[in-house]
Formats: C-alpha cells, sequence, structure tokens
C-alpha cells in the first residue's frame, strides 16, 4: 500500500502556495470534518474518544498524547475555556509548521474549531512566530474567509456551537513557544514560562482552563475525524499513530518537509531528501529538532522514524526537526551554536538555566577556539548535571542535552581539540562541506 | 486535612499548603531566596529544591503543593546535590567581594554559601557586570549583585500596587530595573531594600556608613501616623543609623512605609537644638536650664496674675507621647487654664463630647472586611500600610468605594467613586444616607429624604449593603473639614443604617492618645482653633510648627506673634518660632525619651529611649514635670515616664495593651447628632473657587520635614496650585504659569498644574509648606490670578 499524505494532500509546492484558500481547501475535502459533525451529531465525548483511538501524539516536541490531553479540560467548567494553537516553532531545524500556515491554513482552523467542540471552548488563539510575518498576515486572511462562510464565529454551521478564533503574534522569542510562555506573552506579558502545577487544562490563559496544542497536531484532526481514529493509527506504527512532517535539514541533497507514515526507517527518510551532498558520509543526525541528543550515523541508520523507536536509541523524535551532518562536521563547532542558541533564548527566569547555559557556552566556545582544559569535558557533564531536572520548563534541559550527547557519541573530537588546539577535522574538510566561510583559526 | 512526612518528622497541613508552608509549621528551615510569605510564589531561584518520594527530579519547596502522605526530604543526598548546585550557579556571577558589599553580614545568600557554597570557584570565565540603576533617593543599587529573585518586582505590584520595578532582556542579560528615566516613587519603596536577600538594593542613606554588627538594635514605635509601626531602631555610639521594621502581623506585617522608616535622617539634623534658649533684646541666647525654667514659671506666673489663667494656652502636637501630652495639660490646668488642645488641624470642633476619633475596630481585621466607604482620605500618602491592607482586602474581593474631593491614584480598584467639591461632601454623603436608608426602609430626616441621589451615591450605597462585614472611615481631610462634624454625623448615621463598622483613619501617632490624656479643652476651655482665633498671652508649643500645623496658619502666626510669652518645646530650632517664641526648650524626639502612643485602634505601645539625649536635650515629660515643681503645682513627682503613663492607664500592671474600653463613637446619639448638624447644613452650595488642601506626606510634622533624602523625593515636590482643565479655563490661566493664589489677608505666589482628578471649582494646594504658609486656611473660598 503506498502511503498517502494526510496533511499534505493534494497540495503541490511546484505549483505555488496560491491554493491555500477557502475554496481551494473545500475543494480538497476541506470543512467536511466539521460538517460531518454536526451532520451525524458526533457528541463532545466522541471526538475525543476518535483521537485518543487515533494514538495521535503531540506534535510539538513532548508526544503526548492529544486525546488524553483534550480529557484533561474540565467539562462542567462555568465561564470561559481557551484553546491555543502554538505556532511559535522557533526551535532550529523545525519548519514544518510555517508550511503548514503557508500552504494549507484552513486545515488547522478546522482542527482547531473541531478540537474547540471536543472541549467545550469558545474562543481560542493561534500564536504565531513572529519572524514569520506574512504567515500571520495570511492566517488572518484565512480567518476571515473561514469567518465569512461560517466554519468560526457564533452558531457554526447553524448549530448551537460558538468558537471565535483570533491569529495573535509574537517577537520571535523561542521561549514564547514553551506553553505557559505563550500563555502570558497572549495576555501581554513578558513571555517567561510558569511553574507546573497548576497547569494549564486548570490553570491556562487569563486562568481559565485552557488547552495548547501544536499546529501540526490540530492539522491531523479533520482527516482522524473524517477516516476513523483506527486509520489513522494503522498508518503509523502501535502507539505512534498517523504520519509526520520531517524538516529535513543539513548537508542532504534537498531539504525539506516530509510527510511519511510514522515508523519509517530513517535511511528511506534520508534517500527521500535525497542522501548526503557531494556524496559524502553521515557522520550524524539530530532526529527531533536542536533540543534532542545527537545520534551517530551508526546508530541512527538503524532507527524507524517514531517516537519509540528514537527513543530506544536515546533520543527524541522531539518536534520531528532531521538536522542532518556529514563527515565534514566539526561537531565541537555544531555544538558550539546550539549552545550559543540556549545561552540566547534562556528567558532568565530560573537560576540554573540563566546561569548555566551561559556557563556551557562560554566553555564550549573556549575548548573550539583552542583554550579548552582536560577537565573541561567533566565540568560540562557537572553542569548539565546540575541545569536538568532543576529548572521551571524544559529549556534547561533542552539545553543540556545537545551538550551531554554530543559529548557522549564524539568524545575524541573533544578531546582532540583541547590536546591540539584544533578541529580533528581540517578546515578544508570544513570548508568543502558547509561552502561557507570557515575561520582560519580552525 | 493532609498528612505530610518532612525528615521522618509527621504532620498535619491544611490543603493547599505547599511543602514550604509545612516545614514551616514544623520550624524546619528550607533555603530560599525568592519565596516571601507576603509575596506571590515565583519559583525561579531554585534553591529550594527538596526530595519527594516518587517524584523523579527535587521539587521546589515553595511551589509544590503538598499531597496526602507525601515524604519529603530536605537533607537527602540528592536534596542537597541540587541546593549545591543552585548556589554554585547564583555565585558564579556573583562578585565575591561581601567584605565591600553594603549588604556584607546581613545577607541571605553569604549566609548560605556557608553552607552550601563551595570554597573554590569551577567558573573560570568572564563575570557579567550589570549597570547600576538610579531608583531614587532612598534605594540605592549595586546590580550586579542581583540573582534575579524578582522579590522587588512583585513586591513593587502586588503589595505597593504599582509594577515600577521589572525584569527586562532576557536569560544572563536579564536585569532589573525601573520604567526608562523613572524612579521608584512608591511610599512603600523602602521595603524592597529589606526584601532583596542580596547587596543589591540597599539604604541610599544609610549606605556603608556602618556594619550591621556594629549596630544595636532597639525596639521603638513609629511617631508618625495613626499605625504606630514598630520599629528596630539601630543605633551606633548614640546615634541613630537606620530603622528597620519590626514585624507585627497585627499593626504593620512585616513592612514600613518610607517615612517611618527613613524620617531617623532628621534625628541627626544640624536644626537640632541641643541647648535651653531664651531671647533678649531680640537676640537669642543660650542659656543653662535652670534659667530658662525659672524664666518660663515666671512669665506663665506673671501672665496668670495679670491677665487671668485663660490668657495662657497649651499648643500640643499629636505626634508628643501620651505621657507628655498628660503632663502638658496638667500643668495647664494646674495654672487654672482649661485651654489644652493637640487637634491643630482640626478647624471644626463641634462634635467635641461626642466620643473618640478612633479605628473602631482592629487594624488586622480590615483585611476581612468585604465593603469600606473611605471619606474624605488622601488614603495611600496619608495611611500607607492602611491603604496596602485596603488594597489586599480589595484583591480577595472586598469593594472599597471613596469619597473625596481628588481623585488620587489609591492604586487600588476602587468599587466606586465620589470625587465633589469640599463645600459639597456633606450632600454628597447625605444622598449615600438616604439611599441606604430607602434600600433598609428606615426614615432619615426630611432634609436628607428631600435630596436628589446621584448613580455614584447609589453605587455606594447598595456597595455597603451588600456585604457582611462593612466599615466607613473618616480620613484625615474629612476630620479637618469645616464641616467635619457634619461629616461625621453622617457617617455614623450610615454606620447605623448599614450595620458598618464606624471609624476614623487616625491622623498622628498619638490622635487617640491625646483623647486618651484629656489634652482638650475642658468645659471653660479654648480649642486649638480658638485659642489662635483670640489670642492669649502666654503659649505653651509642644513639638509643633504651629504656622505649618495649624488649619489657619495665618491667624496662627498673628496669634503667636502678638503673644508676650511663647515657649515651645521641640527637638528643633524651629524657623518660625525663632520669630515669635521667647523661650526654646530642647526636648527628646522619639528616640531619646521613653513613652507611649496609643495609635489608631486603640493599641498602647510603650517605647523606651534608643540612644541618650543630644547635647542638653531632656525628655519633655521630665521638662514639664520640672516645671510643674517650679511653679509649685500638685502631682508633679514623677519618677518615670512609667509613674506618667500609669496615671493616665491607671495603675494596673501590666498596662493594658489596648484601651478601647475608653473609647467610644455612640452610634445611639445618631439621631441627635444628625439633627444639630445637618438639617441646617445641606443646602451649602459651592461659591466661587474652593481649596482643596492635602498635607502632603512628607511635611506632616516637624520630623519628618528635616528627613534630608525624604524631602529629595517626588511626594516632597513643593505645593503647586492644582485644578482641572476647566477650572484653568475658567480662571484664564494655563499650567505652567505662575499665579498670585489669594486666600483671606494672605497670598502666595505657586504654579498651576493641571490634575484631572479633581472637581471643577477646587484648587489644590498642599498644607503644611512654608511656601503656602501665607495662605488663610486649609479650606474654603480662594482666587487665582495670573502673574
Ligand atoms: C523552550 C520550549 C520551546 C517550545 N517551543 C515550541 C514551539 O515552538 N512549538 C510547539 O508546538 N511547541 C513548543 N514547545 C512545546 C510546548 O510547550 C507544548 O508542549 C506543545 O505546544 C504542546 O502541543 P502538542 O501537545 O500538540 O505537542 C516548546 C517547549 C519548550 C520547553
Ligand atoms: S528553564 Fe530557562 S527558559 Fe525555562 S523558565 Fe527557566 S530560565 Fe526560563
Ligand atoms: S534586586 Fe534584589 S530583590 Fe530584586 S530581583 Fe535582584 S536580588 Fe531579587
Ligand atoms: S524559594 Fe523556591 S524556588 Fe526560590
Amino acid at each position: 500500500m503506498s502511503f498517502q499524505p494526510i496533511l499534505t494532500a493534494g497540495l503541490d509546492p511546484a505549483t505555488g502556495d496560491a491554493t491555500w484558500h477557502l475554496d481551494d481547501y473545500v475543494k480538497r475535502g476541506g470543512y467536511a470534518a466539521l460538517k460531518k459533525i454536526f451532520a451525524e451529531n458526533i457528541t463532545p465525548e466522541a471526538v475525543i474518544a476518535e483521537v485518543k483511538k487515533s494514538s495521535l501524539r503531540g506534535r510539538g516536541g513532548a508526544g503526548f498524547p492529544s486525546g488524553l490531553k483534550w480529557s484533561f479540560m474540565p467539562k462542567a467548567y462555568a465561564g470561559a475555556k481557551y484553546l491555543c494553537c502554538n505556532s511559535d516553532e522557533g526551535e532550529p531545524g523545525t519548519f514544518k509548521d510555517r508550511d503548514l500556515l503557508r500552504y494549507n491554513p484552513h486545515q488547522v482552523i478546522e482542527g482547531m474549531a473541531i478540537a474547540a467542540y471536543a472541549m467545550g471552548t469558545e474562543r481560542g488563539y493561534n500564536y504565531i512566530h513572529g519572524e514569520v510575518w506574512e504567515l500571520y498576515d495570511r492566517f488572518e486572511q484565512a480567518l476571515a474567509e473561514a469567518r465569512a462562510a461560517g466554519y468560526i464565529g457564533q452558531n457554526i454551521l447553524g448549530s448551537n456551537f460558538s468558537f471565535e478564533l483570533f491569529a495573535h503574534h509574537g517577537y520571535g522569542a523561542y521561549i514564547c513557544g514553551e506553553e505557559t510562555a505563550l500563555l502570558d506573552s497572549i495576555e501581554g506579558k513578558k513571555g517567561q514560562p510558569r511553574y507546573k502545577p497548576p497547569f494549564p487544562a486548570s490553570f491556562g490563559l487569563y486562568g481559565k482552563p485552557t488547552t495548547i496544542n501544536n499546529t501540526e497536531t490540530f492539522a491531523a484532526v479533520p482527516w482522524i475525524i473524517n477516516n476513523g481514529g483506527d486509520k489513522y493509527l494503522e498508518l503509523g506504527k502501535p502507539n505512534n499513530g498517523g504520519s509526520k512532517l520531517f524538516s529535513v535539514s543539513g548537508h542532504v541533497v534537498r531539504p525539506g518537509n516530509y510527510e511519511v507514515p510514522m515508523g519509517l526507517p530513517f535511511a528511506e527518510l534520508l534517500k527521500m531528501a535525497g542522501g548526503i551532498r557531494g556524496g559524502r558520509r553521515l557522520k550524524a543526525c539530530i532526529p527531533g529538532g536542536s533540543s534532542a541528543p545527537v545520534l551517530p550515523a551508526e546508530i541512527v541508520m538503524e532507527c524507524t522514524m517514531d517516537y519509540d523507536s528514537i527513543a530506544k536509541a536515546g533520543s527524541m523524535l522531539g518536534s520531528g526537526a532531521v538536522i542532518v551532518m556529514d563527515e565534514s562536521t566539526c561537531m565541537v563547532r555544531a555544538l558550539e551554536r546550539l549552545s550559543y542558541f540556549y545561552f540566547e533564548e534562556s528567558c532568565g527566569q530560573c537560576t540554573p538555566c540563566r546561569e548555566g547555559t551561559g556557563w556551557l557556552y562560554r566553555v564550549v566556545h573556549r575548548i573550539e577556539h583552542g583554550q579548552g582544559r582536560p577537565d573541561d569535558l567533566d565540568l560540562l557533564n557537572s553542569v548539565t548535571d546540575n541545569i536538568m531536572g532543576r529548572t521551571i520548563c524544559a529549556l534547561g534541559d533542552a539545553a543540556s542535552l545537545p551538550v551531554r550527547s554530543f559529548i557522549k557519541h564524539f568524545a575524541a573530537e573533544f578531546e582532540y581539540h583541547i590536546e591540539h588546539k584544533k578541529c580533528l577535522v581540517p578546515p578544508e574538510v570544513q570548508k568543502e562541506g558547509s561552502k561557507i566561510y570557515v575561520r582560519p583559526s580552525c | 486535612m493532609l498528612d505530610i512526612e518532612i525528615d521522618g518528622k509527621a504532620l498535619q497541613v491544611v490543603e493547599g499548603s505547599t511543602i514550604i508552608d509545612a516545614a514551616h509549621q514544623l520550624g524546619t528551615y528550607i533555603p530560599h531566596f525568592c519565596y516571601h510569605k507576603k509575596l506571590s510564589i515565583a519559583a525561579n531561584c531554585r534553591m529550594c529544591l527538596v526530595q519527594v518520594e516518587k517524584a523523579p527530579k527535587p521539587m521546589p519547596a515553595c511551589a509544590t503543593p503538598v499531597t496526602n502522605g507525601m515524604k519529603v526530604q530536605t537533607h537527602s543526598e540528592q536534596a542537597v546535590k541540587a541546593q549545591k548546585g543552585v548556589m554554585e550557579f547564583l555565585l558564579i556571577n556573583h562578585p565575591l567581594d561581601c567584605p565591600i558589599c553594603d549588604q556584607g553580614g546581613e545577607c541571605l545568600l553569604q549566609d548560605l554559601a556557608v553552607g552550601y557554597g563551595a570554597s573554590a570557584s569551577r567558573y573560570q570565565e568572564e563575570k557579567r557586570v550589570v549597570m547600576n540603576k538610579n531608583l531614587g533617593p532612598l534605594v540605592a543599587t549595586d546590580m550586579t549583585r542581583c540573582i534575579n529573585c524578582t522579590r522587588c518586582v512583585r513586591f513593587t505590584q502586588e503589595i505597593a500596587g504599582l509594577m515600577e520595578l521589572g525584569q527586562a532582556y532576557r536569560g544572563e542579560h536579564a536585569e532589573i530595573m525601573s520604567f526608562i528615566g523613572q524612579t521608584v516613587d512608591s511610599e512603600l519603596s523602602g521595603n524592597i531594600i529589606d526584601l532583596c536577600p542580596v547587596g543589591a538594593l540597599t539604604s541610599k542613606p544609610f549606605r556603608f556608613s556602618a556594619r550591621t554588627w556594629e549596630l544595636a538594635r532597639r525596639k521603638s514605635v513609629s511617631p508618625h501616623d495613626g499605625l504606630g509601626s514598630p520599629l528596630i531602631v539601630q543605633t551606633k555610639h548614640d546615634k541613630v543609623m537606620r530603622v528597620l521594621p519590626l514585624e507585627n502581623e497585627e499593626i504593620n506585617e512585616c513592612w514600613l512605609s518610607d517615612k517611618d522608616r527613613f524620617s531617623y535622617e532628621a534625628l541627626n539634623s544640624p536644626e537640632r537644638l541641643t541647648r535651653p534658649m531664651l531671647k533678649h533684646g531680640g537676640q537669642w541666647i543660650e542659656v543653662e536650664w535652670q534659667q530658662a525654667l525659672d524664666y518660663v514659671a515666671h512669665a506663665f506666673k506673671d501672665i496668670a496674675k495679670n491677665h487671668g489663667a485663660a490668657a495662657l494656652g497649651a499648643l500640643l502636637s499629636p505626634h508628643a507621647t501620651l505621657e507628655e501630652l498628660h503632663l502638658g495639660q496638667k500643668l495647664m490646668r494646674g495654672l487654672g487654664s482649661g485651654n489644652v488642645d493637640f487637634r491643630l488641624r482640626q478647624s471644626d470642633f463641634s462634635q467635641d463630647g461626642q466620643g473618640t476619633p478612633w479605628l473602631g475596630m482592629k487594624i488586622a481585621e480590615i483585611g476581612s472586611l468585604d465593603r469600606v466607604l473611605v471619606v474624605g482620605s488622601f488614603l495611600r500618602k496619608d495611611h500607607p500600610l492602611i491603604a496596602q491592607r485596603l488594597r489586599q482586602a480589595v484583591k480577595r474581593g472586598a469593594q472599597v468605594s471613596l469619597v473625596h474631593s481628588a481623585d488620587d491614584d489609591q492604586l487600588l480598584k476602587a468599587h466606586a467613586k465620589a470625587i465633589v467639591l469640599p463645600s459639597q461632601l456633606p450632600q454628597l454623603l447625605a444622598q449615600v444616607v438616604k439611599c441606604a436608608a430607602e434600600l433598609k426602609g428606615v426614615s432619615v430626616d426630611a432634609a436628607i429624604t428631600a435630596l436628589a441621589v446621584s448613580e455614584k451615591a447609589k453605587a455606594i450605597a447598595e456597595s455597603l449593603l451588600s456585604g457582611t462585614r462593612a466599615a466607613i472611615f473618616l480620613g484625615n481631610f474629612a476630620q479637618q473639614h469645616e464641616q467635619a462634624a457634619t461629616l461625621q454625623a453622617l457617617a455614623q448615621l450610615l454606620a447605623k443604617i448599614t450595620g458598618a463598622n464606624f471609624g476614623f483613619l487616625g491622623e498622628a501617632a498619638n490622635s487617640v492618645g491625646g483623647y486618651v490624656a484629656n489634652a482638650l479643652p475642658g468645659a471653660d476651655g479654648l480649642n486649638a482653633g480658638q485659642m489662635l482665633a483670640e489670642p492669649r498671652h502666654g503659649y505653651l508649643i509642644l513639638n509643633a510648627e504651629v504656622e505649618l500645623d495649624s488649619a489657619r496658619p495665618l491667624q496662627a502666626l498673628a496669634a503667636l506673634k502678638q503673644a508676650a510669652t511663647v515657649v515651645l518645646l521641640s527637638p528643633f530650632k524651629l524657623p518660625g518660632a525663632l520669630d515669635y517664641a521667647d523661650v526654646l526648650l530642647p526636648v527628646s524626639p522619639f528616640s531619646e525619651t521613653s513613652g507611649s502612643f496609643i495609635n489608631t485602634e486603640g493599641r498602647v505601645q510603650s517605647f523606651n529611649a534608643v540612644v541618650r539625649p543630644l547635647g542638653e536635650t531632656r525628655p519633655a515629660w521630665k521638662v514639664l514635670r520640672v516645671l510643674g515643681n517650679l511653679l509649685n503645682l500638685p502631682g508633679f513627682d514623677q519618677d518615670s515616664s512609667e509613674q506618667v503613663r500609669a496615671e493616665v492607664l491607671g495603675a494596673a500592671t501590666p498596662t493594658p495593651e489596648f484601651v478601647t474600653d475608653r473609647l467610644a463613637n455612640p452610634l445611639s446619639d445618631v439621631a441627635n447628632n444628625v439633627a444639630n448638624n445637618v438639617a441646617i447644613k445641606l443646602d451649602a452650595g459651592p461659591n466661587g473657587l474652593e481649596r482643596v488642601a492635602d498635607v502632603a506626606i512628607y511635611s506632616a510634622d516637624v520630623l519628618v520635614r528635616r528627613a534630608p533624602s525624604l524631602q529629595k523625593t517626588r511626594d516632597a515636590a513643593s505645593p503647586a496650585a492644582r485644578m482641572n482643565a476647566v477650572t484653568l479655563q475658567q480662571c484664564g490661566v494655563s499650567a505652567g504659569q505662575e499665579l498670585r493664589v489669594r486666600q483671606g489677608e494672605g497670598q502666595a505666589q505657586l504654579f498651576a498644574v493641571l490634575d484631572a482628578g479633581l472637581p471643577d471649582g477646587a484648587v489644590r494646594i498642599a498644607a503644611a509648606h512654608p511656601k503656602v504658609a501665607g495662605l488663610a486656611a486649609m479650606h474654603g473660598a480662594i482666587t487665582v490670578e495670573a502673574l
């Protein structure tokens, strides 16, 4: 059976992004799921049950079962409840949500409307990363189309269900992708994660019960309602239902977003992306966005692309950003860049992350610049020990995991750097691989 | 109740408790920085990590709710490793130079680093430097030391009511700062110094002047507003170096107003009077105590003999101690004069004999009120910590309504506000009474039923009747009002109808004490207003600058200037008195004498001297006692201030904690009061421009006027003529223009300022400032013209 895409069904990027409008979406079968709910009087409980059955897991990074999350919302709550879509997509390597919003915004709107119906929420926000402004503009237009057609707003499709949906843009801070920082940001405050508990399902936006899901999570929902949870689950593997968009980047011939069924061997995904550039060999891969531990070639080549297989290999499927590195990569330098990212993006609220991310970056920076010391690797591991599990949000862990995994799998390269004050990978090889300027000192 | 075990010790805690709450209950210390019992939980420092059974990671004790059966270990290997890890992070960018830090010796970070820090740093990189900020004249910054616990931020937002500080930038670049170009202007700002666990925020006036271990700590009581905050006064070599709050949940909680905290600077002022002085041929000369006291005794006896004792009068201060007030009135009465008063800013005395202006309830009970009406109060500036309590009450759902003549931002969400001209306040309050009476089906005076009721009055009445615990408070402005008795009668009537508590927000530390000490005119005596309107031959003044502290400054000054003898007992060489007084006797400020204040809830708080009197200064109670002896008056043989106190409060030991049984505002006479006051006076209509006078927070008394750092704050700005846009236009002047303001025979030159919070026709000019001492009265008609 050949795989039929779900999220990208009927889309042909080769023809550009002109078919995002409501008419096009409806032509592709859009809003059928929403109509089906009202036509067949499907209850909210039944919608949640279907999503549970589908084994859909959050596509924002943590992979939390979405149906279960939806069932946490208090049913009999008097007063406002909120639904938020997390389109803040700031994780390095991840660029799938923006394409969903570019090519198929109505799918996200429909998914949100269904989710809102399932949880009895009357108000929703889509929080869109501030550096893709044109997609924020587009989403506003899509909302206007959907509103005019009665897919969102008061008494949707003549039912007594109402759902007002709004777009909200950030200004590009990575931390605003953390769900509670996102809530604070919508509230007009500085985006900083909140300590949990209380969880958003009991104390979320404006202190009201709130559910937050990733853009891709919502985008999968209409298909599940149209075709049934079982069908969705069957597409992938048990406990890893459906399809997934992978953002493949790095040293591949054709970087881009690939929708594949869950459980596809990594090797095949790599093949779809055209394999490694310049005929070089795969050195390592970060399989789930920059926060996920790096895996060396021999391990990742044995993996299938689903939550369980990648977890078993010691990493995370995360947001599905597959960062491919070939043999021309200096792992010290790669880590220096990643550590810099977390150092810059820490919100600074809690001590271990505020102080620790800078420490990590500075030490890696030193090593990369020929000033490493023999006990630096132990120091790095020890600092990550003191960060992980001790912070308010997961950014502390996200900053630590790359450091630990790079050292674990590529210790020799780090040690070489410290001892010889230069790269194990010669500069001309790096230069050839990246096709960008390489510091002469390395 | 939930069961929890901490370090093997079992206890029960109420639902909703956190682990740190439970630990406190048990007396177990968990290290922490960001947690503070009065602030919201931030859980950002991570110092309080503890091990919780079954939890894979250490949990922050301050933010983790207790669950039933929870087992916590605060000292296990996992917990201590986590705590030490956090301590290392806190120290890597922290300057390790405690010897040159002002906080050294009283720093939570320093203390905890001893237990949890390593002896050498593993951090070999460059340390962070953070630029200092100018937060104003009171709080100094050393921002490189900041550990970003955000206690200060949460304080300004949650307790002081306005987020004047914030954490800008991200990550390692995060910095605490005020809004760009702004200082922290809250009247409670000094508390962030106490809250800051490190040396990032310190006291500007105290900075680098002493080490905490060099300072003696003594208990005292604030001599300023009616709250009577308990103080820790820190001294070195008989000099007051710093003032801190002495925590008392029932009074100040753990806070102090800036006035209470920083006014001590005046104690060391160069204006201190240190030797008795006599005016001789127009020249002031320093004399011995004996000579000065002989002179006073002689002069008073002469006047009594030649003009009758009624030619003498005593003008005392509500900031004086109970003992001083008692002996002051006793001296006057001993001389045969009933002219005694301490209520210098009051102008309507027709309610005299009708009770004692006190809160009518405990301060701590304010927090449990659900409906409050405050009449005539510059709440935040007159009663900073009572305003704070009301702010917290509002957050818990209480409705606070305000009736006043100026719409200053009280930094609490008022339920309903009615802002009218001073002359219209009685009318407005009567409208509320009418409305409440109708809602309750009670009949009231015809003059009240005849009124038309405004929406605001209706909202206030409805609010008062909709709760279960209501209170009505008259503020300083209402007490100083020309129709204070009418306002009181109406408020009492309203309290009776609505079942609300009735009370006053006491202006000064001893506003209640003055009544208890009977520092009041007797049946045949003159009150403060009369003593100045009908000039006397001789005056005894205690601790007041009458030309600033009285309701009618011009009249006061004229009366004092014409008097044959003016004797001033004061810690300061008061500039006005140098002109009109004949004798200056240096008496102790609160820090140099024992004594008692009775605060607005009727609580007696006695204190001892914290330092020796400066120079030749003597406690005023002793000076008055000796004067009594020199005048051969009976009953002046007390050996201690305790004996004087016992004379007032009864010999019972220990002295009563409260004297509320002596304070009464009987609501039973309300009908009479209303009949006498209200019916006749409700018809007053606005008549030209009216003055609205506040007593600015840092000009309220002799002491605070001489505290240099407080005088540099924005609240100490010199008085202006504030008007709303309509009034400005009506007067043909514009904001920023210099004006001549005339009142009675007096005038002042002031700049016009736009103040949208005033009613049409109001000109707000602060009182109690030399610049406006030329104006006739704190209220009444006034005219302005462009210069
Ligand atoms: C530092 C940080 C950044 C995050 N950024 C994103 C993001 O950009 N987009 C996203 O969907 N989830 C992000 N997350 C995860 C969210 O907190 C949250 O788990 C997710 O939005 C839930 O949606 P899902 O269950 O559909 O995955 C981030 C988490 C952390 C700790
Ligand atoms: S872990 Fe980092 S990003 Fe998350 S709350 Fe703490 S400081 Fe902010
Ligand atoms: S200035 Fe002090 S109180 Fe404020 S955040 Fe920094 S350390 Fe905490
Ligand atoms: S005291 Fe608990 S995290 Fe700061």
